[in-house]
């Protein structure tokens, strides 16, 4: 537990990816087992504990400190747990603190009436650090700012494997995972892959620049529609099928009506979207179905779900990555013709003539409702990551409004030292007078260069200081980009950007010409 | 005014020649008496040369504090304690989650980051005065022997630390080095935290040496990546402890978080009240 609470301690306040790696790569190597595969547990999936830690806390807390101390220290922390934490009476001869494996195991045999005396006796073995990662362990999903992908990606690192490996075993392991472990120390083979569904990594697509659209040889690709929903993968195996989100999450449970249907022996990528009547629904309509825990019948109704397929990984136990693209899609579309499932069918491949009549298909794009082109090169193999020149997003291109920078707040990591978060404005008439209004906030589209004559700006302009934030005298006009714009009733403004970032700065343009709120608003797209 | 000749010259040295008006040194234990009171200084063990000031007078005993705490210190002499009648004590930490961690603790936390980080510059926020000087010590105890680099602003009275005979090591200015400094340590006020000054170095890991640092909302507020909790005031138990130990019957708060220390007395019979002093801030040390 000790090296556990202070990899916790010391992740929660390193915002660096690398310095996260590092610091769970160094905890991979030195931890024995199964010490170590409950606390990847714990950065990963979690460790399905049913403990009622509020309730727990409510009976145990008055036996042990004054009320009326807790309440005052409380205000001052800010946080119960963490005032539990260090609140608590340090008892000297208490015990070793205890190990993760020990908690675990406990728990699992623990009645209801038990919890309390367990928690009690926990807290007084261990240190301040020590029982705020109790409390956060036990409170089922530490949040210390690490994903499922990235704590995986550090013990492949520790043990200098690759991560997809790791992967592709995952969902066939549990916790404390100690085949994975000997695997990795090589004291063992490596895991069978597993009987269920396993996810597959990825391959995903780079962003086309206009120098690499210029210079694309345009007959070695193929062209679909960029469908605004969320990618996912479908994986059914011996007659169970899970849902996997891009970073591999089973996200299965929010669309049990997808499971029922989806009866195959394939792994398939594909678009999750909200489908009516053959028409794709806004995406606003997707996050009504996402990160649910239980799904109602008027859900399934209202925003129905529908998977459009682009591609295969893996059909009747054959593994079609190393094919092309070209040959992966007309299995996919012989498969589909046979077995396509209700709620599914698939991405067009967009027939073109040359260069010219594509660049006039994106260009309609917006006008279409719809996000861009997708360009995949026709021989590429299907490959895990990122990998250049095979698959391109073509990213229908950016509306832009002239905004006044209105607040700016210090970065973390690298930029802790810079202003580099901006809060823009646009001019709106407020009884009879022309105020500003927020209507966004940007932290990238800059160069590294920009970020220092910005930051000077915003220290030299500074109004007031609020805390980390910096008002600043409303005169730099920012040219920003945004994918789009939609009305909401959350923000002041009444509208809210998708994707906003700084295309240009206008040291040139008096604020009193940006763009007013009216017009931001006229940008506003009906749902399609 | 009356105060150790330690304080006078870090009074002079802070304010400049012209503070504070008559100055008159009192060595520890050295009594003074004015008319039928007797005044004397003990060590309150906070930095070098503070005094807890001791005023007596027809068999009753006051003791005013000031800043002290009971955690060893290398570079100043320990709390001394005075059974009195009355007692001021100060309450910077007065409520019962602020424990203060064994510094040592604290400065191995430091050495294995150094060693996590190899290739980041580890600059740590310290109060100028006592805090920044007793970092050095602790560090240097535990066998650092690198370079330590200095921001201006702690040069004056790290030298005098140094004049007065510390073997604090080789602690040369940053402005000095033409180097990124990577994997070395920087001590800086705290205010120069992820400031302009901050961006020299190689790629910097701010950490901050404070009692305050135990509490996890002010260290993200700071933008702190390694918060080391070390203090030059008296957590809880040590501020119950100490007034416990003086046998006053009656205790004056001050200087912080009076309310629970005064109820805290309460239920142990001890008559306390909050003595409110202008203009102290919290956030001082």
């Amino acid at each position: 537990m000790k090296a556990f609470s202070a990899l916790l301690d010391r992740l929660t306040y390193t915002p660096s990816r690398n310095g996260k790696l590092m610091l769970m790569r160094n905890y991979f190597i030195s931890t024995p087992d199964p010490d170590r595969g409950f606390a990847l547990a714990a950065l990963t999936d979690g460790i399905p504990l049913q403990f009622p830690l509020r309730r727990v806390l409510g009976e145990i807390g008055e036996s042990r400190f004054d009320p009326q101390l807790f309440r005052m220290s409380r205000d001052d922390v800010g946080d119960t747990a963490e005032t539990v934490a260090l609140i608590w009476p340090s008892v000297s001869a208490a015990g070793e603190a205890p190990r993760l494996p020990e908690v675990v195991a406990a728990l699992s045999k623990a009645g209801r009436g038990g919890h309390a005396e367990l928690l009690t006796q926990w807290l007084d073995r261990l240190d301040a650090t020590g029982r705020w990662a109790l409390l956060k362990f036990l409170s089922g999903a530490p949040r210390v700012g690490v994903s499922a992908r990235l704590a995986k990606q550090a013990v492949a690192d520790a043990f200098g494997q690759n991560v997809d490996d790791i992967e592709e075993l995952w969902h066939g392991l549990e916790p404390p995972y100690q085949p994975l472990f000997d695997w990795l120390e090589q004291k063992a083979e490596r895991p069978a892959l597993s009987a269920n569904p396993v996810f597959r990594p990825m391959m995903l697509a780079h962003a086309l620049e206009d120098a690499e659209w210029n210079a694309l040889a345009l007959e070695d690709f193929a062209a679909e529609w960029k469908w605004d929903g969320i990618r996912i993968q479908a994986a059914g195996k011996g007659g169970m099928t899970r849902l996997f989100s891009r970073t591999g999450d089973d996200i299965g449970n929010s669309f049990p009506e997808l499971l029922d249907h989806f009866r195959f022996d394939a792994v398939l990528d594909g678009e999750l979207l909200v489908l009516r009547q053959g028409e794709v629904a806004p995406f606003a309509d997707l996050q009504q179905r996402l990160n649910r825990k239980t799904v109602t019948k008027a859900m399934t109704t209202k925003y129905p779900v529908h998977v459009r397929f682009y591609d295969a990984l893996e059909i009747g136990g054959e593994d079609l990555r190393g094919l092309s693209f070209m040959a992966r899609r007309k299995r996919l579309e012989e498969w589909h013709a046979s077995y396509g499932p209700p709620h599914s069918d698939l991405s067009e491949v967009l027939p073109f003539e040359d260069k010219d009549a594509l660049k006039r298909r994106w260009e309609a794009t917006r006008e279409e409702g719809i996000e861009g082109l997708m360009l995949k090169r026709k021989e590429s193999p299907y490959l895990a990551g990122r990998p250049k020149g095979h698959w391109y997003k073509w990213k229908r291109a950016a509306l832009t409004a002239d905004c006044v920078l209105l607040y700016a707040q210090k970065g973390s990591g690298k930029r802790s030292s810079f202003y580099s978060d901006y809060t823009f404005g646009a001019w709106m008439e407020k009884d009879g007078a022309s105020v500003l209004v927020p209507v966004g906030k940007a932290y990238s589209g800059f160069t590294d260069e920009e970020l220092g004559q910005l930051d000077r700006f915003i220290r030299q302009n500074t109004v007031e200081r609020f805390g980390p934030v910096r008002s600043v005298a409303p005169k730099l006009v920012l040219e920003i980009a945004f994918d789009a714009i939609n009305a909401s009733a959350r923000h002041k403004s009444g509208v809210a950007m998708r994707f906003p970032r700084v295309a240009r700065i206008r040291w040139d343009k008096p604020a009193a010409e940006a763009d007013t709120l009216e017009t931001l608003k006229g940008l506003i797209t009906s749902a399609r | 005014m009356l105060a150790t000749a330690d304080t006078l010259q870090i009074m002079k040295l802070r304010l400049g020649n012209g503070a504070g008006g008559q100055l008159q040194a009192l060595a520890y234990g050295e009594p003074i008496k004015v008319r039928d009171v007797t005044v004397r200084l003990v060590p309150a063990g906070h930095i070098l040369g503070s005094a807890q000031v001791v005023i007596e007078y027809k068999g009753q005993r006051a003791v005013i504090s000031g800043d002290y705490k009971r955690h060893g210190d290398l570079t100043c002499d320990p709390f001394e304690l005075v059974p009195c009648d009355l007692f001021v004590t100060e309450a910077t930490f007065g409520l019962p989650v602020y424990r203060h961690e064994p510094d040592r603790g604290e400065v191995a936390k430091l050495l294995t980051s150094l060693r996590d980080f190899p290739d980041r510059t580890h600059q740590i926020g310290v109060y100028g005065l006592g805090k920044c000087q007793r970092l050095i010590a602790l560090l240097r105890e535990a066998g650092y022997d690198r370079p330590i680099w200095l921001h201006g602003a702690l040069r004056a009275m790290t030298d005098y630390y140094l004049a007065r005979g510390f073997d604090l090591g080789d602690v040369p200015s940053v402005a000095e080095s033409k180097d990124k400094l990577a994997g070395e340590i920087v001590l800086s006020p705290p205010s120069a935290l992820g400031d302009r000054w901050s961006r020299r170095f190689a790629d910097p890991l701010a950490g901050f040496a404070s009692g305050w640092m135990r509490i996890r909302g002010r260290v993200r507020q700071r933008g702190v990546e390694l918060p080391l909790i070390i203090s030059d005031h008296c957590d809880w138990p040590e501020l119950l402890q100490t007034i416990t130990e003086t046998g006053a019957r009656e205790v004056w708060v001050t200087h912080g978080r009076e309310e629970a220390l005064v109820h805290e007395m309460g239920k142990r019979g001890i008559a306390a009240r909050a003595l409110r002093l202008v203009g102290r801030e919290d956030d001082a040390e």
